[in-house]
């Protein structure tokens, strides 16, 4: 990162439990901001909760949550609202609100956070859709979607706003290779317009691709943080075993 | 084996406080979101006519069925004391004072409970609510206010309109047996309805709409289990929300007798 300008995510000590069961203990990391960061991990090692905490829909136990060197531990909900502004977040079942059409669910936050008259925010919506190549399914009902089409609108929807953060929860989930190296490259080129990205994927090829950095979490730790060439020379077993995987 | 029985009813008795206890602060929170800005005014209209407009039809036929059936019920006893003539008195009474509010509230918590318990069971489960809060909108605000003031709104209306199909039905089942004219039956089932009765208890249906509408949504805005706990948040919502409704409807109603007197002389 650069020395004047704050990190577009700092994580510092942060811990979160649910029960008894620890999540994350002690997990610290910073994002440069435009940059793309993939969190690794096996299922249930606290990947989307890490995400869900970036975007403060979750709160940590303990521990401080930076955003653009804003602090947002603890923040009131007006305030979080403003931050949340400036991100954006593809679910991993897309998440798309399933009574309105595809084409109002990315207005919906253009409607939401902008004066635009109702024409320009149409307009926007469906360049967008275009963007991810789904402008024919302006009018569809997100039922008549399949798995990639809803990924792609759920990720117009994320990028209505042109957000300064996006936090993607494993794009190649249920997709097949060909649809999931697309839901890529769209990431990709979010990366080169500047945007910083935060992924979280099984996908080993498909966070080669995609980061800048790689960092596994395993037991609650972050136990490996770097390139992919970093971690691929990295002698810890679960980092080799994850490494040298093709996974899903 | 006593001292196990004993440890898991008091469990059983110490979650359902704790639910309780949770259903009063969500209750609560809900009730001061009605007067706190911002109003989603278009939700709100977006749900008064999914929660409210598409219940008329239910609501109009229970009604009307209700004020035959009663009529021809009643009719039989009447007759026995030689008061047949006070038909349209007894339709408009029981219709207006009790009936039309109760069964419209049941009603409304099988549609409406149901239709909020699964919506917002499945817009949680699938993250949708989430998926809201991370494009900054405030979903309680959103999805438990605008639902729980139009059912706040829609029940009124919807007791008003269940009242004046049980009237009807009763006018047609009296026009088959006696012929009597439209006007005379009007005037006549009116007589001894005041204005506070009607104002007494058709407005107490406000209060049975913001029990469906929190309940409703508590339990859909807490589920967890996937689809099977849509499900179960939908068949709690209407059972919880039918059990309160008539316990809050024995309690209004002891509380109308005491602020309005005169509507228990008649």
């Amino acid at each position: 990162m650069s020395g004047d300008q704050p990190a577009a995510v700092r994580f510092e000590g942060v811990s979160k439990s649910f029960g008894d069961h620890v999540v994350l203990d002690d997990v610290s990391f910073e994002i440069p901001a435009g940059s793309a960061f993939c969190i690794l991990g096996r299922s249930g090692t606290g990947k989307s909760v890490t995400l869900k905490q970036v975007i403060g829909l979750i709160q940590p136990d303990s521990g401080r949550i930076f955003i653009h060197g804003q602090d947002i531990t603890g923040m009131e909900s007006r305030d979080l609202t403003e931050v949340r502004r400036k991100m954006g977040f593809l679910f991993q079942d897309a998440a798309l609100f399933d009574s309105i059409s595809v084409g109002e669910n990315v207005a919906f936050p253009l409607r939401r956070h902008t004066d635009l008259p109702n024409h320009e925010v149409l307009a926007r919506a469906r360049a967008k859709l275009k963007d991810v190549g789904l402008e024919e399914a302006f009018g569809q009902m997100p039922s008549e979607l399949s798995g990639g089409m809803r990924k792609r609108c759920g990720l117009a929807r994320a990028l209505a706003l042109d957000p300064d953060i996006v936090l993607v929860d494993e794009p190649s989930a249920g997709l097949d290779p060909i649809t999931s190296g697309e839901i890529d490259q769209l990431l990709i080129e979010q990366r080169r317009e500047g945007v910083t990205l935060i992924v979280v994927t099984h996908n080993i090829p498909s966070a080669r691709a995609i980061g800048d950095e790689l960092a596994l979490l395993h037991e609650g730790h972050l136990v490996a943080q770097g390139t992919a060439d970093e971690l691929d020379a990295s002698r810890e077993p679960i980092v080799q075993a994850f490494m040298r995987s093709r996974g899903t | 084996m006593l001292g196990a029985s004993a440890d898991r009813v008091g469990d059983a008795v110490l979650e359902t406080l704790a639910a309780a206890g949770d259903y009063f602060a969500f209750a609560g929170r809900a009730f001061l979101t009605l007067f706190r800005p911002p109003y989603e005014f278009l939700e709100t209209f977006r749900q008064l006519d999914a929660l409210g407009w598409r219940t008329v039809p239910l609501v109009v036929a229970a009604g009307f069925a209700n004020g035959i059936v009663f009529s021809m019920h009643t009719r039989a006893m009447l007759q026995t004391f030689g008061a047949a003539s006070v038909m349209p008195q007894a339709v408009a009474v029981t219709m207006i004072r009790e009936t039309g509010p109760l069964v419209a509230g049941l009603l409304s918590a099988g549609r409406i409970g149901a239709g909020i318990g699964s919506e917002l069971g499945a817009m949680r489960v699938s993250e949708q609510i989430d998926a809201l809060e991370a494009l900054g909108v405030d979903a309680f605000n959103y999805l438990v206010g605008t639902r729980v003031l139009a059912s706040i709104i829609a029940l009124p209306i919807l007791t008003v309109t269940m009242d004046f199909s049980g009237i009807m039905g009763g006018f047609v089942a009296e026009l088959v047996t006696t012929g009597m004219a439209w006007h005379l039956y009007i005037v006549q089932a009116f007589d001894l309805i005041g204005f506070t009765d009607f104002c007494a208890s058709t407005l107490k249906t406000a209060v049975f709409g913001f029990l469906i509408g929190t309940i409703a949504c508590y339990l859909g805005f807490n589920t967890s289990h996937g689809t099977e706990g849509v499900g179960e948040a939908s068949t709690r919502s209407v059972v919880f929300s039918s059990i309160a409704l008539i316990l809050i409807d024995v309690l209004l109603v002891k509380l109308t007798y005491l602020v309005f007197p005169q509507i228990a002389m008649v």
